[in-house]
C-alpha cells in the first residue's frame, strides 16, 4: 500500500477519478458508460502519440514533428484513397505506418548522423512536413465525400461496447508495454536516458537508440494518421495544428521527465486520459472558453511542479572523509 | 512545304512576335490577392475569382500569395515582400483588421493601392473594404437556416463558432442577436467555440449534443465549425433529429447534405468575391473610380456597388445550398 502512495501515476489516477466525480455533480451524464467510452475514443490516438513521444523523450530528444507527420501521412492515403478508391484498408493501414516511419527516420538520421539537436532537426522537419502537405494536396481540402466509405468505416466500428479505435489504442498501449519491459531495446531508451555515457560504456549505441526512437515516434503518428483522418472524414493542411504540443503535455503530465530516462508507459497513458478528460469535460460543465485554455494550462504547470519536487534527488555526499581531510 | 505556305507561317511568327513585344512594353498592371493562409479552400476559389477577373480586364497579373499559418504576423511579412517587389494593389483578407495598417500604410505611401475583402482591415489601413455580404444579412441568415427547417418552427437552437476573438463571427453572432424577434419559436440554448479547430470542434459539438438532448439545431458560422458538428452529429446517430447548418464550402458538405445530417446551408460565392474585389482594384489603379464615401464602383458581371462613409460596400446576399443544388456546386469550390 505504501509503495502504491508513493507512485505517482497511482496519485494522478486519483486526480482523474475526482476530476470525473467533480464534473459530475454538475452533469451527472458525463460518468454514464456511453460518456466514458466517448471520452476513451476521444483521447485513443493522443494516448498513442503520447506513448511514442513518450520513446523519445525518454532518451533526451523530442519529437516536435509529430502533429505535422501524422497531418502529412493521413493526407497521403486519403489522397491514396481517392485515387485507388479500391485499395484494402489494411494496405492503407500499413502505408500509413510505413509513410510515417520513413519521416520519423529522417528526423532520427539528422538527428543521430549530423548530431543536430533534435529540437532544431524536428522544429525544421514539422514546417517542411506541414508545406508538403500544402504541395500534395494543393491547397484543397479533402472531404468526406471523396472518402471511400470502408476508409472511415474503421474507426467508427465497434466491440464490446467500445470503438475499434479504443481497441487500437488498447493494442498500441500493450505493445509499447512489452517493448518497454520485456525488450532490451526498450531497457535500451531509458539507459540511453538516463546516462548517455553509461549506457555507451555498456555497449548501448546512444545515437542508434534516438533513430530507432524516433521511427517508432514516427510510425505511430503514421498510423494515428490514418485514424485522424479516418475518424473525422476531412483531411487539409491544418489537421491537428498544434497538436504536438498537446502530446508533449500528456507526457509532462504523466509524469515522463523532459530531461529523459524517466517515465511509464502507464504514465504516458495516464497524462493522455487527464487531458482527455478535461477536453471533454470543459465543454459539458459550460466554462468560458477564454478559462478553458487557462486551466489546461494551469493543469500542465501544476504537473510539472510536481515533477521537479518528486525528480529531486537528495546529492550523496561521496568522498565524505576525504572532504575532511582536506 | 510549299513557299508560300513557308512565306504565310514566316509572316505569322514575325506578327506574333511583333504582338509580343508591344505587349511586354504596356506596363503589366499586377495584383496581388493575400489570403488569410494559402491552404484554405475558401481563398483558393478566390483567387480564381481573381484570375477570372484578370483575363476579362487584360494585361493583368495576379499573385496569389499568403502564409502557411492564419496569423497577422505571417500577413505583414507577405505584404512587406509584396511590396518591395511594387506590385500595383494589393487585395487582402485580414487575419487581424489593426495589425496590418501599419505595412499596407507603407503600401498606399508608395502608390499600391489596397483592397481588403472578407475579413476586414481598419479604415486607415486600405483604400476600400469589400465585404462579401453585410454584417446584418448574414447574422439573420445563420438564425434563419437553423429556424427554417424546425417542426413548426420551435425548437432548440445553439452556435458553434470559431475563435471567441475572431472579428467576423462575433460581428454575425451579434447582428443575430437582433433578429432572435423575428423568430419566436427559436431558443437559442448557448453559444460555443471551437477555435477551428477541427477536434475541438467535434468535442464541443458533442457536449452540446449532450447536455441539450432536445437540441433541434447546431448553426456554425465557420467551415470547420460546420463540418466537425456534422461529424458529430452523424457519428451521435442524431440524423434527423439535429439540423447542422450555417457557413460552409459546398465541396466541404456535399457529403452531410447527402446523408441529411444538414439539410441546408449558406455561403456567399468566394469566386465572386475575388472577382470583384479584383475589379475594384483594377478601377482604382486604372481612375475608373475614386476610394472615397458615396462612390460607385463597377464590379463587372456581379453588378456595382456604393461605399458607406468608412469607404466599405457589401458585395451580394449569401447564397443557400441545399440537396438540389450542391452537386452542381461542389464541383466547383
Amino acid at each position: 500500500m505504501k509503495a502504491l502512495l508513493k507512485q505517482r501515476e497511482f496519485w494522478l489516477l486519483a486526480v482523474i477519478v475526482a476530476a470525473m466525480w467533480l464534473v459530475s455533480l454538475r452533469s451527472p451524464g458525463f460518468i454514464q458508460p456511453a460518456s466514458l467510452a466517448n471520452i476513451l475514443n476521444d483521447t485513443s490516438i493522443l494516448i498513442m502519440l503520447a506513448l511514442g513521444q513518450m520513446v523519445v523523450i525518454l532518451t533526451r530528444s523530442i519529437d516536435l514533428s509529430m502533429a505535422a507527420n501524422l497531418a502529412l501521412s493521413g493526407m497521403v492515403v486519403a489522397l491514396l484513397n481517392i485515387a485507388f478508391p479500391g485499395l484494402p484498408i489494411p494496405v492503407l493501414v500499413l502505408t500509413a505506418a510505413v509513410f510515417g516511419t520513413l519521416l520519423g527516420a529522417f528526423n532520427g538520421l539528422l538527428v543521430w548522423k549530423l548530431n543536430i539537436p533534435p529540437i532544431v532537426v524536428t522544429l525544421g522537419t514539422l514546417t517542411i512536413y506541414r508545406g508538403m502537405i500544402f504541395v500534395i494536396a494543393g491547397g484543397s481540402w479533402v472531404n468526406a465525400h471523396q472518402m471511400t466509405d470502408a476508409f472511415k468505416a474503421l474507426p467508427r466500428g465497434s466491440f464490446g461496447g467500445i470503438s475499434l479505435l479504443s481497441w487500437f489504442a488498447i493494442l498500441v498501449v500493450g505493445l509499447f508495454y512489452l517493448l518497454m519491459t520485456r525488450t532490451p531495446l526498450g531497457r535500451s531508451f531509458y539507459a540511453t536516458g538516463i546516462n548517455p555515457t553509461a549506457a555507451t560504456y555498456v555497449g548501448i549505441d546512444v545515437g542508434r537508440t534516438r533513430f530507432i526512437a524516433f521511427c517508432v515516434s514516427g510510425m505511430v503518428s503514421g498510423v494515428a494518421g490514418y485514424l485522424w483522418i479516418a475518424r473525422y472524414a476531412v483531411a487539409y493542411v491544418d489537421v491537428a495544428g498544434g497538436f504536438e504540443l498537446t502530446i508533449i503535455a500528456a507526457c509532462v503530465i504523466g509524469g515522463i521527465s523532459i530531461a529523459g530516462g524517466i517515465g511509464s508507459v502507464a504514465g504516458a497513458v495516464l497524462g493522455a486520459i487527464f487531458l482527455g478528460v478535461v477536453n471533454n469535460a470543459l465543454p459539458v460543465v459550460n466554462i468560458s472558453p477564454f478559462w478553458q485554455m487557462a486551466i489546461s494550462g494551469l493543469a500542465i504547470l501544476l504537473a510539472v511542479i510536481f515533477n521537479a519536487r518528486t525528480e529531486r534527488k537528495r546529492g550523496r555526499i561521496i568522498l565524505k572523509q576525504a572532504e575532511h581531510a582536506a | 512545304m510549299t513557299p508560300i505556305k513557308t512565306l504565310g507561317l514566316g509572316t505569322a511568327l514575325v506578327t506574333s512576335l511583333m504582338l509580343s513585344t508591344v505587349t511586354a512594353s504596356v506596363a503589366e498592371t499586377r495584383i496581388a490577392v493575400v489570403a488569410k493562409d494559402i491552404g484554405n479552400g475558401f481563398f483558393v476559389a478566390a483567387g480564381k475569382g481573381a484570375e477570372e477577373a484578370a483575363k476579362e480586364i487584360g494585361d493583368t497579373s495576379i499573385i496569389f500569395t499568403g502564409p502557411t499559418e492564419p496569423t497577422a504576423e505571417g500577413q505583414i511579412e507577405v505584404i512587406n515582400a509584396l511590396i518591395a517587389q511594387k506590385v500595383d494593389a494589393i487585395v487582402i483578407s485580414a487575419n487581424d483588421p489593426d495589425a496590418l495598417v501599419p505595412a499596407l500604410q507603407k503600401a498606399k505611401q508608395r502608390g499600391i493601392v489596397v483592397v481588403s475583402f472578407d475579413s476586414g482591415v481598419a479604415p486607415e489601413g486600405r483604400d476600400v473594404q469589400l465585404d462579401p455580404s453585410s454584417v446584418d444579412l448574414i447574422g439573420k441568415t445563420i438564425i434563419k437556416l437553423a429556424a427554417d427547417h424546425l417542426p413548426d418552427g420551435k425548437g432548440k437552437i445553439a452556435f458553434l463558432s470559431g475563435t471567441a476573438t475572431a472579428t467576423n463571427q462575433n460581428a454575425w453572432l451579434a447582428a443575430a442577436k437582433t433578429h432572435y424577434g423575428d423568430f419566436p419559436g427559436v431558443e437559442v440554448v448557448a453559444t460555443v467555440y471551437g477555435d477551428d479547430l477541427f477536434d475541438k470542434s467535434y468535442r464541443e459539438a458533442q457536449g452540446l449534443i449532450s447536455t441539450h438532448p432536445d437540441l433541434a439545431a447546431i448553426s456554425a458560422p465557420t467551415t470547420v465549425g460546420i463540418v466537425a458538428a456534422a461529424q458529430a452529429v452523424t457519428d451521435a446517430g442524431k440524423i434527423g433529429k439535429i439540423n447542422v447548418t450555417g457557413l460552409a464550402l459546398p465541396s466541404e458538405m456535399a457529403a452531410h447534405i447527402k446523408s441529411g445530417a444538414s439539410k441546408s446551408f449558406a455561403i456567399w460565392n468566394p469566386i465572386d468575391l475575388g472577382y470583384s474585389a479584383t475589379m475594384i482594384a483594377n478601377n482604382l489603379i486604372k481612375g475608373n473610380a475614386k476610394a472615397e464615401p458615396g462612390a460607385e464602383i463597377s464590379i463587372g458581371r456581379v453588378g456595382k456597388i456604393t461605399l458607406d462613409d468608412n469607404r466599405s460596400a457589401a458585395m451580394s446576399d449569401p447564397f443557400t445550398y441545399d440537396a438540389s443544388n450542391i452537386d452542381q456546386f461542389s464541383s466547383i469550390f
